[in-house]
């Protein structure tokens, strides 16, 4: 059964240049399968260039529970984005 | 330059199951109430629910309920086409059915990717779905009798279909959406292809125009029941609209539907059977028959002229795929023995770690 | 339409055969559509069967001086006149029989399009389709070969029962400027490779049948072919001069 099929998940890099990108997921019996079945299914209209396969069990995520610890103290250092500076008018390529 | 994106995490499928359950767990709490409230505050600022938030149970089982229909309409769905690839009538009509039915193969993929992330496995819907547990669009229960089928299906079958799920795009579960996104992108040439078909048939010879007229009197009042029953009968309407799980409602939909098909048919030279059918300058709407529903209840409940076919066909090629998915299984498990003996005891299992030819291109 | 107008070059149409070859077996893997035993293999033989498809219509494409459209010489030519091995007309069978014949085939049409693409402008792009047809097979060969008692006994069945196909396709094509015999070396030597690594007995059965009538390429068909043929055909022939 697929039951024994574990879940990939399947990334596609579009084109040279870009990362690779989360597509979706499917299921295959090993890694070899995996990519074959991503090729057919996530470019058969020419999507990419590039794939990964990696096994569903084998990510680890962080927790939405942990949202503000993990991601709330990058809110408050504006001062990391360009936006933040002021820069006298007329002044180019800065 | 925009500030701060947030990083889309993927989704970890096996950690995602029973979050949920757990919640609904008992009277609920001050959190429980707080994360209602986060969930509720979302979906109002039509923000996306992504599979490791918090969710109401109910909106958990409304959504893997709709995805799993949807992806076994999809599936099933091959099976009135696939009956004409080997007798299509010509070699470029032969591949352009081939990569439809392909693609809508393709598309149950996606969405029963999508079940996934709500902890619902493919063999587990796929086991309801070959038990009668689950549905699938009853528009597939009809049968493909002549060439014409095909386009009559493409033009309204599948223009129906998108006219349900472009709305879906924006649907607030992200992992649909974002299959509703692909699918409606892919879907587009099927409907063109379908209207194109009739096109070809209603231009040609006297038989082939009878041939098309005849598949849109069959296709046309099934295609309007797939928007389901009228509001007012629509047991889960309210609920998901609610939720921005869907965004308007069957009957709005249909009369859109209406609104689109009636100058299509017009340039197509082909009649919409219903002596009903008038421009209602008032409503600026098509005013359309009656639909018979006792008809949809009848082909939902198993009685339609393709249920038994339908379902058994799929059964046995499950059945008969049975052996082939336990020799991969069994094979993938065999390496992975072959590897693990081959290995020196206490080293890390060296294949997975090390990046693979592609991964590092 | 006859397959040999007088006065014209036969090496005209010495790709016919391989045009033939690409739609039966496109036709072939067609028949799976809605019967895979996994959605993820409905993707990868329909994948197939429109490279296939693909390489038949440019190919038939190439031959429409001689004997006209497309759709003419797929569509209305009697089964005698078709030019295809009998391998790849055999009907599906079970799952391993599709691979098996996939197999065979592919490791067959890899090498000799490969020796075509300086000459048949349709072959470089096909020599990429083909590897991956070829791998495809290769992959499901292993797996079903070494994976249960059953998916093994399946695949050596199929090999056994196609084997007698495999020596047609080393017959000279007219007018096809290619080293038979090093390809048939060489296909050999790819089968076996595949074989010894899936656990499966390269049979040695004779490889051809035993009548001197000829075979596929000489117009001389199975008789599933004739079906297959009333089925494809039977639509497009009701309708004589309709477009499609």
């Amino acid at each position: 059964m697929s039951a024994d099929w574990p879940l990939w998940e399947v990334f596609v890099r579009s084109r040279r240049g870009l990362s690779h990108t989360h597509a979706g997921s499917l299921h295959a019996p090993d890694a070899q399968m995996a990519l074959r079945n991503a090729r057919d299914l996530f470019t058969r209209r020419s999507e990419g260039v590039s794939l990964w396969v990696v096994p569903a069990a084998e990510i680890t995520a962080s927790s939405p529970d942990e949202k503000d610890p993990f991601f709330a103290p990058a809110a408050d250092k504006p001062y990391r984005h360009p936006t933040f500076y002021e820069v006298p008018e007329g002044v180019r390529n800065l | 330059m925009t500030p701060v994106t947030t990083p889309s995490t993927p989704p970890h499928q096996q950690a995602e199951r029973g979050m949920g359950a757990d919640a609904a767990e008992g009277p609920p709490s001050g959190a429980e109430q707080a994360l209602q409230a986060a969930f509720d505050a979302a979906v109002a600022a039509d923000e996306r629910i992504e599979p490791r938030d918090w969710m109401p149970e109910a909106y958990r089982a409304s959504l893997v309920r709709q995805i799993a229909q949807h992806a076994h309409s999809e599936i099933i769905g091959m099976q009135p086409e696939a009956n004409w690839i080997t007798r299509a009538p010509s070699l470029r009509r032969k591949a352009i059915l081939m990569a439809k039915v392909q693609d809508e193969a393709g598309h149950g993929l996606y969405l029963y990717g999508a079940a996934e992330t709500l902890g619902a496995g493919r063999d587990e819907l796929l086991d309801k779905l070959h038990t009668g547990r689950q549905k699938y669009s009853s528009i597939f229960n009809y049968p493909t009798l002549t060439w014409a089928d095909v386009g009559a299906i493409g033009w309204l079958v599948d223009g129906a279909a998108i006219t349900n799920q472009v709305p879906l795009c924006r649907c607030s579960y992200g992992p649909y959406a974002r299959a509703m996104v692909r699918i409606c992108k892919e879907e587009s040439f099927h409907q063109r292809q379908g209207y194109e078909l009739l096109l070809a048939l209603s231009r040609g010879t006297e038989a082939q125009r009878a041939m098309a007229q005849d598949a849109v009197n069959r296709w046309w009042w099934p295609s309007l029941m797939m928007f389901g029953p009228p509001d007012d009968e629509s047991p889960h309407s309210a609920r998901s609209m609610a939720w921005k799980i869907k965004r308007h409602s069957n009957d709005e939909l249909r009369q859109r539907f209406v609104d689109i098909c009636v100058p299509q048919a017009e340039a197509l030279g082909l009649t919409l059977p219903d002596p009903d059918l008038r421009w209602n300058e008032e409503r600026g709407h098509w005013d359309f028959g009656a639909i018979d529903w006792q008809e949809f209840r009848d082909v939902l409940k198993g009685n339609g002229p393709c249920n038994e076919q339908r379902l058994s066909q799929r059964r046995r090629a499950h059945e008969n795929g049975a052996w082939v998915r336990e020799a991969a299984a069994a094979h993938a498990a065999k390496q992975a023995a072959r590897r693990a003996a081959a290995q020196p005891p206490g080293q890390p299992s060296g294949q997975a770690a090390r990046p693979t030819e592609t991964a590092r291109s | 339409m006859s397959t040999h107008p007088a006065g014209h070059p036969v090496g005209a149409l010495a790709t016919l055969p391989l045009g033939d070859d690409a739609l039966v077996l496109s036709h072939r893997l067609g028949e799976w559509a809605g019967h895979a035993p996994v959605l993820e293999e409905e993707v990868a033989l329909a994948n197939i069967a429109l490279d296939l498809l693909g390489q038949a219509r440019a190919l038939y494409a190439g031959l429409a001086d001689v004997l006209g459209s497309e759709d003419e010489i797929a569509y209305l030519r009697e089964e005698r006149e078709f030019r295809n091995c009998q391998l790849v007309e055999q009907p599906n069978g079970d799952f391993a029989h599709t691979i098996v014949r996939q197999l065979f085939f592919s490791a067959y049409q890899l090498p000799l399009y490969d020796r075509l693409s300086p000459s048949l402008p349709l072959a470089a792009k096909a020599v990429r389709e083909t590897a991956y047809h070829r791998d495809h097979a290769e992959q499901w060969t292993l797996r079903l070969g070494d994976g249960t008692e059953e998916s093994h006994t399946r695949t050596q069945r199929a090999a056994d029962a196609l084997w007698r196909f495999t020596g047609e396709l080393f017959q000279p094509v007219e007018g096809l400027d290619v080293p038979w015999q090093e390809l048939e070396a060489e296909w050999t030597a790819d089968v076996r490779d595949v074989f010894d690594r899936a656990g499966l007995t390269v049979p040695e059965t004779p490889r051809h049948g035993a009548w001197s009538a000829g075979a596929g390429r000489q117009g001389l068909h199975t008789e599933p072919f004739g079906r297959m043929l009333a089925e494809m055909q039977h639509l497009h022939r009701s309708h004589p001069g309709a477009t499609w």
